[in-house]
């Protein structure tokens, strides 16, 4: 009698642990109104990036276009990746002195990890983290960017 | 390895599984001797994902190398960023100011949620139960939404830097949490319900995989697996770092060694992470989040060597200094590769299903592994 007892315990415990995940199962399925993904790409009007999302490196312009960028490579020298290139230039200031400047911000967003060292680098917060994500190009080429605007110059004050 | 396909001497089949296979979690390449179903060798053959992580690190800088580790063990980036920040403090003595080692903390041990919560959907998957994976999403969803709003990634966050944080945590960062933790305890019972309870469950891992305490050692395995087995090994617990020696919580043990007990680890570790974070987050204090360090690191000439405890297990992050910028050699012990040597042991003599739930609570990273 003892085997009898032992089955019918272990098919009655069986069945209950199987119809208390099958309650789970079911609630979910009558409890449909918690949407929790993202309907990419029918959202994107709507869809807003944290703040902080690291998508690519960009150099922020005053509506003057004017940026912060001084051209003193930290960035280029905490990349581990060789993604900053910079190209210097000497400015002649009004007074006649030589002044170093950038020629061109060369950004490789194919070789960029998005690790942010060059912006926390940064001592002038030239350079900042964009929200865009959406990188996808046609040709390789088009991934190496020049961040500075054409006929941009530095800002004044910032040394 | 075509050429291993087919028959032995003896008659035993040999069947390859992986690299593309998804019970193997990534590109692990089994090579499998089976007499009839039952498993007689198995033989992991690794190095399809390998990078060179450690040669890689040898022309970074201290600074620098920490970015590469977010993608050994990527399910747990957070504590692989940690424990390379350790040993660079350590090195150089620099003090973390308290605020920097609570946020570390609570971060480590979301990042160990979300890696258990990953875990707990795939091995359900591995034994045939695919809801559990949608439950597990949904609620590892939250941990990665608090991590891009704070860390600005999902996965590879490079967080961690010597002396502290990267940046200070965002304004929404306590709020969110604890929303999360109050979600994520009201849906822990769920879990229960659903999966550990479960006939079939507990049918396919139960006596399955059976590691015992002394192999556990001899194989050098640590974390859950090792902990299943009834060895205390939680480096939180054993060799705390950061604020874990000031925290009340309870490491996991189980004595029976089989799958089940693994199971029923991990499934603790959650409840005792969300007690370490409960105990943290409301108690973050004012300060500074970055120690003041020069601009560039210079370990001392020497050898340092720092622990932490991963989701995995014991990771171990070893420097060589040769007094320079960079470190002349470096040598990462991940508790994925010590966990896997430990699989032919404990497949061998059981059936070819059994081997996907033993991989399964096994919880092998594949890039952890080859680095």
């Amino acid at each position: 009698m003892g085997f009898l007892a032992d089955y019918i315990s272990t098919v009655y415990n069986s069945v209950k642990s199987l119809l208390i995940g099958m309650k789970r199962t079911g609630y979910y399925f009558t409890h449909h109104k918690e949407i929790i993904t993202e309907e990419y790409p029918d959202n994107r009007a709507t869809l807003k990036m944290a703040d902080r999302f690291k998508g690519e490196v960009i150099m922020p312009h005053t509506e003057t276009n004017e940026h912060r960028c001084t051209g003193c490579t930290a960035c280029e020298l905490a990349c581990p990746n060789g993604t900053i290139k910079i190209i210097t230039k000497f400015d002649i200031t009004p007074e006649g002195k030589k002044k170093k400047a950038i020629d061109t911000f060369i950004y490789h967003l194919e070789l960029c990890t998005l690790c942010n060292l060059c912006v926390d680098a940064c001592p002038t917060g030239a350079i900042q983290m964009g929200q865009g994500f959406e990188h996808s190009v046609r040709n390789r080429a088009d991934l190496t960017k020049v961040l500075n605007k054409p006929g941009s110059k530095v800002l004044e004050g910032v040394e | 390895m075509f050429e291993e396909v087919g028959r032995t001497e003896t008659g035993d089949l040999i069947i390859n599984i992986g690299p593309q296979h998804p019970a193997t979690h990534g590109v692990l390449h089994l090579v499998i001797t089976l007499n009839g179903e039952t498993v007689k060798k198995i033989e992991p053959h690794l190095g399809y994902i390998h990078r060179s992580i450690e040669k890689m690190c040898e022309s970074l800088t201290y600074r620098q190398y920490i970015y590469v580790t977010s993608r050994m063990d990527y399910l747990s980036s957070h504590i692989n960023n940690h424990a390379c920040a350790l040993v660079v403090e350590k090195g150089l003595q620099i003090e973390v100011p308290q605020r920097a080692q609570y946020i570390r903390v609570i971060l480590d041990e979301l990042n160990r949620i979300a890696s258990h919560l990953l875990w707990w959907g795939a091995i359900a998957m591995d034994v045939g139960a695919i809801t559990p994976f949608f439950h597990a999403f949904r609620e590892r969803e939250l941990i990665t939404d608090i991590m891009e709003e704070t860390c600005g990634a999902r996965l590879t966050m490079n967080f961690m830097v010597p002396g502290g944080t990267m940046m200070d945590i965002h304004p929404d960062f306590v709020k969110k949490t604890k929303a999360f933790l109050n979600f994520f305890k009201s849906k822990l019972p769920e879990y229960h319900e659903l999966v550990t309870g479960n006939v079939i469950f507990k049918g396919r891992l139960e006596d399955v995989g059976v590691l015992s305490k002394e192999d556990a050692i001899s194989y050098g395995t640590s974390g859950p697996v090792a902990r299943a087995s009834g060895v205390s090994c939680d480096v939180r617990k054993l060799y705390p770092y950061d604020v874990y020696s000031q925290i009340n919580f309870e490491e996991a043990i189980e004595t029976k060694g089989d799958c089940y007990a693994r199971y029923k680890v991990r499934m603790k570790e959650l409840e005792e992470s969300i007690r370490i974070i409960e105990q943290l987050i409301d108690n973050i204090p004012e300060g500074e989040f970055q120690a003041k360090t020069k601009a560039v690191l210079k370990l001392p000439k020497g050898e340092y060597m720092t622990r932490v405890e991963t989701a995995r297990g014991d990771l171990g992050v070893y420097i060589t200094s040769e007094g320079g910028t960079t470190p002349y050699r470096i040598k990462f012990r991940s508790p994925g590769f010590s966990n896997l040597s430990a699989l032919d042991h404990m497949v061998r003599g059981s059936k070819i299903g059994d081997m996907v739930a033993i991989m399964g609570t096994l919880d092998l990273v594949i890039p952890d592994i080859d680095r």
